[in-house]
C-alpha cells in the first residue's frame, strides 16, 4: 500500500478531468468533426462541371465496389503492406538479436545508425533510393552487374518491387525497435541456463528467445503493416503516376482530378480497413500471449 | 552472452549497408560537380549547395519548416502536459478511452488526416493558412509528446511530491518546484521528438499546404514529383546533416531508444 | 489529554475496507509503532494522518483540533517516506531548507537551522551534495532532517530503514531512538518489522485486516499476546494442539499429544497451546519428541523437534552447556505462565 494506489480516486476526480479537458476539447474539435465531415464527404456527389454535391448518395461506394480499378489498387495497396510487413520481421529479427549481443560502444552505435533514419525527413531517404534506382546510372543495377548477377538493368524505379524495397527500408527501424525493446525484457542469464541443460545454440533460438520476443515481432508487424498499407510518399516517389496505391489515388482525387467525394471515400475505406485489421490482430495476440506481457 | 559469430557480422554488415545506401548516396551526390545526377567522381563540388541559395522558395519553406516546429511543438506541450499529469495521476472510468484517443493519430493514417483536415478547414475558409498547419501539425504530433511526458509522470515518485505537501508547500507551488523539475527531461524530449516530427511530416501537410505555406519537405516532394536533379540532393543532403546533428544532440540527452519508445527504462 | 486521537477512523476504497473503525489515543513525546503485515492498514492510517487520504468515517485530532478541514500543508507533520522522496534535483541543504522556505523564515535563520538539523542527524559538512551521491543512509539521514526541521507536531515514519542493508539499520535504529528521546517529538512509526517497531516504541499497535489487534509495551504485546495472530507476527511462537479435560477444583487436566499436566484454565475441549520457543527447555520429563534438524546460529541453537503433537521449534542460549544431536530422543518442558491457551477453531 505505497501511495501510488489509486487514494484520491472520489474526490479528486474532477482535477484529472479539468487537466484533461482542454486536450479532449482540441481532439473532439479538430480530429472527430473533421473525420465525420470526411465520412460525410464521401457520400456527396460530384460532376466535372457541377463540383460537390450535398446530397447522400452511394455513388462512390458504388463505383469502389464494382470498378475493378479500385480493387486491383487495394490490393496492390495491401499485397505491398504484407511483403514489406514480412521482409521486415526476417531481416529486423535477426538483426536485433546480434544488435543485442554486441558490446559496449558499438551496441549504441549501431542502434543509433538504424533508429536513426526514422526521423531522417521521408522523402530525403526515397530520393536516395530513386538515385541508387534510377535510369542507366542507378547503382543497384550498376553493382548488380559488375558482380555479375544480372546482365540487363532490372526495372526498379515505378514497379511494385522497388516500392517494396524502399518502403522495407523507411519501416524497418519500427521493426527493429519494437523487436528490441521485446528482447530488453529478456534475462541474459536465460540462455546460458538453457545451454548449461543441454540445448544447442540453434535450440536455443528456437525454443527461448524466439517465444519471447514473438509479442515484440508481432506488434512491430501491425505497427509496419499499418504504416506501409497508408504510406504516400515512397510511392509516389518510386510508383509514379502509374503505379497507385490507395494514398497516392486518395491524393490525385483531391489535388488533380478534384473529385473529393470519391478521394474521401477511398480514404475512409482505408482508415476502416486498418482499423478492423489493426484491433483484431490486436486482440489476438494480446489473447495469445497475456502471459508473456504480463 | 556468446559473441557473434562471422556469418552474424556478415548479416550485420550487408543490413548496415542497406539502411545507410540511400541515405550515403543522397549525400554524395549533392557534392558532385556535373550539372545532371551523378556521382562525384571527378572531385567534389559544392555548386549544388551554393545554388540553393537561387531557390527561394527553399529557403523560404525551411523557415515554414522550423517555425512550424517550434510553435506547434511548444503548444503541444501546453496541451500535453495537464493530460499526461491527470492521466498518469488519477484513476477514472472513460481513462483508457481517452488516451486511447489521444494516441489515435498514430493510428490513423495521415493521408486520411490531411483530407480530413483539408475537408474541415476548406469549410471555415483557413485552407492554406500558416494557422490550419498549426492546428494540423498540433494535431498529429500530440502523441509524441504525451507519450514522453506521460512516461515520465507515471515514472515519479508521487511520495516526492506529498514530501513538498507535507512541508507547507501549495499546489502551485509543488508544481512549479517539484513536478516541473521532475518531469523536465520528458518534456525536453517530448518537445524535440515533437518538433522532428512536425518538421518531417509530408503526407498530411501536402493537403493542407498552399504555395506560400509549403514546408521544406512538402516542397522537396513536389519538386521530386516534376523532376530529380542534383539540387534536390544537395537540399535532401542538408535536411540529413540537420536531423543527424539533433539526433546525436538527443541521443547524448535521453538515449535514443528512450526518446522513440517512450518507456522510462532511463531514468538515472 | 490525549495529543492525537484517532476515534473510529474507517477506510473504504470500493468495496474493500482497507481501516475499519479504529480508534487510537497518542500522547505528547510518545514513540508508537504502527505494526502489521502489508495490507492491514497502517499505511493508510498514515496517510490519513498526513491528510493525503480522506477519512471514510471517524475523526483525527491534533491536540484537541479536528483535522477534517485542514490540508495536508497545513498540518505541520513531519513525514520520512520509504522512498526518501527527497527531491533529486535540490542539494541536502536545498532539501532541508524547503520547508522553512515554505514558512517564509528568513535567510539567516533558515540557514542556521539547516546547519543544525544536517548536524543532527551527523551529516555536518554534506549540505551541497546531491541526493543521487549520497548512500542509502545518508539519504534516509537528509529525509530525516527535512522533517524535523519545521519543528513537526508529529513525525510520521513511514518503513523508514526498510530499504537499508541489516547493519545499518540496527545502527539507524539506534539512532532515530536517541534523536527522538533528545528532541522529545511525538512519532509515529509504520513498519512491517517487528523488531524496529519493539526496539524503537513505547508503545505498539499491531495492526491486521484494518483493525487494531492489540495496543502495549513492546514487552507487554510480546509477552501476552492478545491473540493468536499477534503472537505468531510478534516472534516465532509453538502453537501445540491440545485439550482440556474436566476441570476439578479450578485445576484442569491439560493433554499434549501423550503428555499431560495439570493446569489452571477455564476453558474446555480442543485447544491451541502456545510458547515462544525460548520458553521451551529440555528435561526429563514432558512432551517427548526426537531431534530432526539442530541449527547453529552463533550465540544460540535452533532445533527443530517432531513430537506428538506436531513440530516444535526451540531455541537455546549456546551457553556452553552441550545440547542434544539431531536424531536423539528429547523431553520438552515448559513454564505454566509462558503458554498462552485459547479454544481450538476460533480466532483469540
Amino acid at each position: 500500500m505505497q501511495s501510488s494506489s489509486p487514494f484520491f480516486l472520489s474526490t479528486q476526480t474532477r482535477s484529472a478531468w479539468g487537466l484533461i479537458l482542454p486536450s479532449l476539447a482540441l481532439f473532439l474539435a479538430v480530429v472527430i468533426i473533421p473525420l465525420i465531415m470526411t465520412v460525410m464527404l464521401s457520400f456527396h456527389d460530384w460532376g466535372q462541371y457541377k463540383g460537390i454535391e450535398t446530397v447522400f448518395i452511394l455513388k462512390n461506394w458504388y463505383e469502389i465496389w464494382s470498378d475493378s480499378y479500385f480493387h486491383e489498387m487495394f490490393a496492390r495497396t495491401f499485397r505491398i503492406a504484407v511483403i514489406v510487413t514480412f521482409i521486415t520481421m526476417a531481416l529486423g529479427a535477426p538483426e536485433a538479436y546480434i544488435l543485442n549481443r554486441m558490446r559496449a560502444p558499438w551496441k549504441g552505435v549501431f542502434l543509433l545508425v538504424i533508429l536513426g533514419p526514422l526521423l531522417i525527413s521521408v522523402v530525403a531517404r526515397t530520393l536516395g533510393w530513386a538515385l541508387l534506382f534510377g535510369g542507366k546510372n542507378g547503382v543497384v543495377n550498376m553493382a548488380l552487374m559488375k558482380i555479375g548477377v544480372i546482365d540487363a538493368p532490372l526495372p526498379f524505379m515505378f514497379t511494385e518491387t522497388g516500392v517494396v524495397i524502399a518502403l522495407s527500408h523507411v519501416m524497418m527501424p519500427f521493426m527493429v525497435l519494437s523487436i528490441w525493446a521485446a528482447l530488453q525484457k529478456l534475462d541474459p542469464q536465460i540462455e546460458n541456463a538453457a545451454l548449461s541443460l543441454g540445448a544447442s545454440q540453434l535450440t536455443v533460438m528456437r525454443r527461448i528467445i524466439f517465444p519471447q520476443i514473438m509479442p515484440g515481432l508481432l506488434s512491430g508487424g501491425i505497427i509496419v503493416f499499418s504504416l506501409a498499407a497508408s504510406a504516400f510518399a515512397t510511392p509516389a516517389i518510386i510508383g509514379g503516376r502509374r503505379l497507385k496505391v490507395a494514398a497516392t489515388l486518395a491524393y490525385d482525387e483531391f489535388l488533380n482530378t478534384l473529385n473529393w467525394p470519391l478521394g474521401a471515400a477511398v480514404a475512409v475505406l482505408l482508415l476502416v480497413a486498418l482499423v478492423i485489421i489493426v484491433v483484431s490482430s490486436n486482440a489476438l495476440i494480446e489473447r495469445r500471449y497475456k502471459a508473456v506481457f504480463e | 552472452m556468446s559473441k557473434n559469430g562471422f556469418i552474424s557480422l556478415l548479416f550485420h554488415t550487408l543490413f548496415v549497408t542497406f539502411m545507410l545506401a540511400p541515405i550515403i548516396v543522397v549525400c554524395l551526390v549533392a557534392f558532385t560537380p556535373e550539372g545532371y545526377l551523378s556521382l562525384p567522381t571527378n572531385g567534389f563540388s559544392l555548386r549544388w549547395f551554393e545554388a540553393i541559395g537561387r531557390y527561394p522558395e527553399f529557403i523560404r519553406a525551411f523557415w515554414v519548416s522550423i517555425g512550424l516546429g517550434a510553435l506547434s511543438s511548444t503548444i503541444v506541450l501546453a496541451f500535453a502536459v495537464p493530460a499526461a499529469l491527470g492521466l498518469a495521476r488519477y484513476q477514472f472510468r472513460g481513462r483508457d478511452a481517452i488516451s486511447a484517443l489521444l494516441l489515435s493519430p498514430l493510428m490513423i493514417p495521415h493521408v486520411v488526416l490531411g483530407i480530413a483536415f483539408l475537408r474541415f478547414f476548406t469549410q471555415f475558409g483557413l485552407s492554406g493558412t500558416f494557422a490550419a498547419l498549426l492546428i494540423a501539425h498540433i494535431v498529429v504530433i500530440f502523441p509524441f509528446a504525451l507519450r514522453l511526458t506521460l512516461s515520465s509522470a507515471t515514472g515519479m515518485d508521487r511520495s516526492i511530491e506529498q514530501a513538498a505537501i507535507s512541508l507547507g508547500a501549495r499546489d502551485w507551488v509543488v508544481f512549479r518546484r517539484v513536478t516541473l523539475p521532475l518531469i523536465m527531461p520528458g518534456l525536453i524530449s517530448g518537445w524535440a521528438l515533437a518538433f522532428i516530427q512536425s518538421f518531417d511530416e509530408v503526407t498530411m501537410t501536402v493537403f493542407l499546404a498552399a504555395p506560400g505555406t509549403e514546408t521544406l519537405p512538402v516542397r522537396m516532394f513536389l519538386y521530386i514529383q516534376d523532376n530529380i536533379d542534383p539540387l534536390v540532393t544537395s537540399v535532401s543532403a542538408s535536411v540529413i546533416a540537420i536531423t543527424v546533428l539533433a539526433l546525436i544532440i538527443l541521443d547524448r540527452m535521453f538515449g535514443l531508444e528512450h526518446v522513440l519508445t517512450g518507456h522510462s527504462d532511463r531514468t538515472k | 489529554m490525549a495529543f492525537l486521537e484517532l476515534q473510529n477512523v474507517t477506510k473504504t476504497f470500493g468495496d474493500h475496507t482497507a481501516v475499519n473503525a479504529i480508534n487510537l489515543t497518542v500522547q505528547k513525546g510518545e514513540f508508537v509503532s504502527l505494526l502489521g503485515p502489508s495490507g492491514c492498514g497502517k499505511t493508510t492510517t498514515l496517510q490519513m494522518i498526513a491528510g493525503f487520504v480522506p477519512l471514510t468515517e471517524g475523526i483525527i485530532r491534533l491536540d484537541g483540533r479536528d483535522l477534517s478541514n485542514v490540508k495536508p500543508a497545513e498540518r505541520g507533520l513531519g513525514i520520512v517516506f520509504q522512498s526518501y522522496a527527497l527531491f533529486p534535483h535540490m542539494t541536502a541543504a536545498q532539501n532541508v531548507a524547503f520547508g522553512l522556505e515554505m514558512r517564509s523564515i528568513p535567510r539567516s535563520d533558515r540557514d542556521q537551522r539547516v546547519r543544525d538539523a544536517l548536524a543532527l542527524v551527523g551529516l555536518a559538512g554534506y549540505e551541497e551534495r546531491f541526493p543521487r551521491r549520497m548512500s542509502g543512509g545518508q539519504q534516509q539521514r537528509v529525509a530525516l532532517a527535512r522533517a524535523l526541521v519545521i519543528r513537526p507536531q508529529i513525525l510520521l515514519l513511514d518503513e523508514p530503514l526498510s530499504n537499508l542493508d541489516a547493519k545499518l539499520r540496527e545502527e539507524m535504529q539506534i539512532e532515530l531512538r536517541q534523536i527522538q528521546r533528545n528532541l522529545g517529538t511525538t512519532t509515529i512509526l509504520v513498519t512491517h518489522d517487528q523488531h524496529e517497531a519493539m526496539a524503537l516504541s513505547d508503545r505498539i499497535v499491531v495492526m491486521n485486516k484494518g483493525v487494531i489487534e492489540q495496543i502495549g509495551s513492546p514487552q507487554d504485546t510480546y509477552q501476552s499476546p492478545a491473540s493468536a495472530f499477534v503472537a505468531s507476527f510478534l516472534g516465532k511462537t509453538n502453537a501445540f494442539e491440545g485439550e482440556v479435560q474436566a476441570s476439578r477444583d479450578g485445576i484442569s487436566r491439560i493433554l499434549v499429544g501423550e503428555y499431560i499436566y495439570n493446569t489452571a484454565v477455564h476453558i474446555k475441549g480442543a485447544v491451541i497451546i502456545s510458547i515462544r520457543p525460548e520458553r521451551v527447555s529440555f528435561a526429563a520429563t514432558g512432551l517427548r519428541g526426537t531431534v530432526r534438524t539442530r541449527i547453529f546460529q552463533g550465540n544460540h541453537w535452533l532445533f527443530q523437534i517432531e513430537t506428538s503433537a506436531g513440530i516444535a521449534t526451540v531455541i537455546r542460549q549456546n551457553d556452553g552447556t552441550s545440547m542434544p544431536e539431531e536424531g536423539h530422543d528429547v523431553h520438552l518442558a515448559w513454564r505454566e505462565e509462558d503458554t498462552f491457551v485459547r479454544t481450538n477453531g476460533k480466532v483469540g
